[in-house]
């Protein structure tokens, strides 16, 4: 595993000093280059989290570091450049009248020249497939569409952290397919860390790493594969399971021996063929 | 549906009016405003006219679209011609029936008058045919630029103009969402008198202003996420340039005014 990128130390966080606290004593750390998938049921604390890695929150109690800064008032403009940000309606984070115009918004705010723009402008977008859209206004786009630009527009200002929260909630599972493959593309060619706030188990099974929330808290911490062979206890805190692990689950049940907890039906497949060679 | 999006009335295309900076064709337009007002005789008018009229031709805008800027003011152009065909008393009486009595001063009066309104709205319209609202935005700024001296929040101003441009078209699809959704549920929008329908607005209303200031609040936090923090230091993509094109309408316009002047004193 890489170097540090992202560490929250005992982080608290309440959105008035009435409220309750929304993020309870969270300690966690992200490194370079990994894909962390966080999940949780609705209100555990995701976004939050997710506004707090961009300064766009600051906590009441502990701290964050990113790359070595710790997030206050001060640094937040430099954090900004190497968090970029995704959210999950397409179209209350599209600024510009146009897709480029859109893309060249948040390389505007950071004063980088026109020429470098537009070089960027093209580079991101045919990375994203968009590169026909330039010119289009953004109530002729689809919501995958607007998605991708909004990427894109992360992607022009080459951050160090992609950070999508429910960004492809909104699509229908090709358009999701799709973007979470551009995204994982982009992320390598780019030695990104990726970080992807999700619902879709899809996605949670081809991370490197989980993070579960559950009240503020958080649950547990580990690879995809170890967090999904407690099933019992996920559904106790509201969240769902894949299909396969559920499988391979009542075929246990059956008496018939898995291995290995099985991601996806490739992997249960190839437990079940080979399951008579060993016997 | 998307055609009836379009914001204002650009009609899309290449021609050099198209082609000119729009500051350009503020800075003309303005002026000739003003230069409207000092033709006093058949040579200045007809000078003003061919200007105005070789613009549109240029332009290739259809006539149409003309024609459609200009309803709104025909009446007006009318009524002005009238005006003075009856006020007016000087000239020989060239008709005379009951109190219809018309001098040929006021039929000049109220030709050139009327010709005024016409080459006004003219050139008015010419220029949001062929230029787009954002374009128009940015000449804007940059015209204000000086203003900002004296604190005037210019790129402020010029940011809401193009984030309201960017956003019209979606609020309208959402009307119209809304409208067919309290449309199914039974509201009536379209039929019975006025203070029923006054009524029927308020359901489409509430959800729009709700919707719309929740997207104010994303929008706000996803700007601020991307780095936005003010006018100070901010690059700009669209960029506005004044080419030799632009210099040579200047001259033009130039030899227009000074052709004006000349046949002014005719
Ligand atoms: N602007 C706000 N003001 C006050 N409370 C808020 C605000 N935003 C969120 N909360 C509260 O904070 C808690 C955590 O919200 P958060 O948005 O982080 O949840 P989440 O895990 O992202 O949920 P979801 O899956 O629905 O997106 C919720 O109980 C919510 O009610
Ligand atoms: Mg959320």
């Amino acid at each position: 595993m890489g170097k540090k990128l992202i560490e929250f130390r005992n982080v608290s966080f309440r959105y008035g000093d009435e409220q309750p606290w929304v993020l309870k004593n969270c300690s966690f750390d992200i490194y370079e280059k990994e894909w962390l998938a966080i999940i949780g049921h609705n209100g555990s604390g995701k976004s939050t989290i997710a506004k707090l890695m961009n300064g766009l929150l600051f906590p009441q109690e502990g701290e964050i570091i990113i790359d070595g800064q710790q997030v206050n008032e001060e640094s937040i403009w430099s954090i900004r450049k190497d968090v970029g940000m995704v959210f999950q309606n397409p179209d209350n984070q599209f600024v510009g009248t146009t897709v480029q115009d859109d893309v060249a918004f948040g390389m505007e705010n950071r004063g980088i020249p026109r020429e470098e723009m537009i070089t960027r402008i093209s580079e991101t977008l045919s990375a994203v497939g968009m590169q026909d859209y330039l010119l289009t206004e953004p109530h002729r786009l689809s919501g995958g569409q607007k998605q991708r630009v909004a990427i894109a527009s992360v992607l022009a200002i080459s951050p160090q952290v992609l950070i999508l929260d429910e960004a492809t909630a909104m699509l229908d599972p090709k358009g999701r397919t799709e973007i979470m493959q551009t995204v994982n593309n982009v992320q390598e060619k780019n030695e990104l860390s990726l970080i992807t706030i999700t619902h879709d188990l899809q996605e949670v099974v081809q991370a490197d790493r989980v993070i579960v929330m559950n009240d503020g808290e958080i649950w547990d911490e580990a690879i995809p594969r170890d967090i999904f062979s407690k099933k019992d206890d996920l559904r106790e805190i509201g969240l769902d399971v894949p299909f396969v692990a559920i499988l391979a689950d009542e075929l246990k049940a059956n008496g018939i021996s898995i291995t290995k907890e099985p991601l996806n039906h490739e992997e249960l497949l190839e437990d079940l063929w080979t399951l008579h060679l060993k016997t | 549906m998307s055609n009836s999006l379009i914001i204002g009335q650009y009609v899309p295309g290449q021609s050099l009016v198209h082609k000119l900076d729009p500051r350009t064709k503020i800075t003309i337009i303005f002026f000739f405003v003003f230069i409207v007002f000092f033709a006093n005789n058949l040579v200045s008018y007809t000078l003003l006219t061919v200007f105005a009229l070789a613009s549109m031709f240029i332009s290739r805008v259809p006539i149409r679209f003309i024609l459609k800027g200009l309803t709104p003011v025909w009446f007006l152009i009318v009524f002005t011609f009238i005006l003075h065909l009856f006020v007016t008393k000087e000239g020989t009486l060239i008709f005379d029936l009951y109190i219809f009595e018309f001098y040929t001063g006021g039929v000049i009066q109220g030709f050139a008058i009327s010709m005024r309104f016409f080459l006004l709205i003219l050139m008015t319209s010419l220029l949001t045919l062929t230029t787009t609202p954002i374009e128009i935005t940015d000449a804007i700024e940059d015209m204000l630029h000086p203003l900002k001296k004296v604190k005037f929040p210019v790129h402020e101003l010029a940011l809401m103009m193009s984030i309201s441009l960017r956003f019209i078209p979606t609020l309208m699809q959402e009307t119209e969402k809304i409208s067919r959704a309290q449309a199914s549920r039974g509201v009536d929008f379209k039929t019975g008198p006025i203070k029923e329908r006054a009524k029927a607005v308020v359901p489409l209303l509430v959800p729009l202003f709700v919707s719309a200031f929740k997207r104010a609040e994303e929008l706000a936090m996803a700007m601020e996420a991307r780095g936005y923090q003010g006018g100070e230091g901010r690059t700009k993509l669209r960029e506005l340039k004044i080419e030799k094109r632009d210099i040579l309408i200047y001259v033009l316009f130039a030899c227009v005014i000074a052709g004006l002047i000349y046949t002014r004193n005719y």
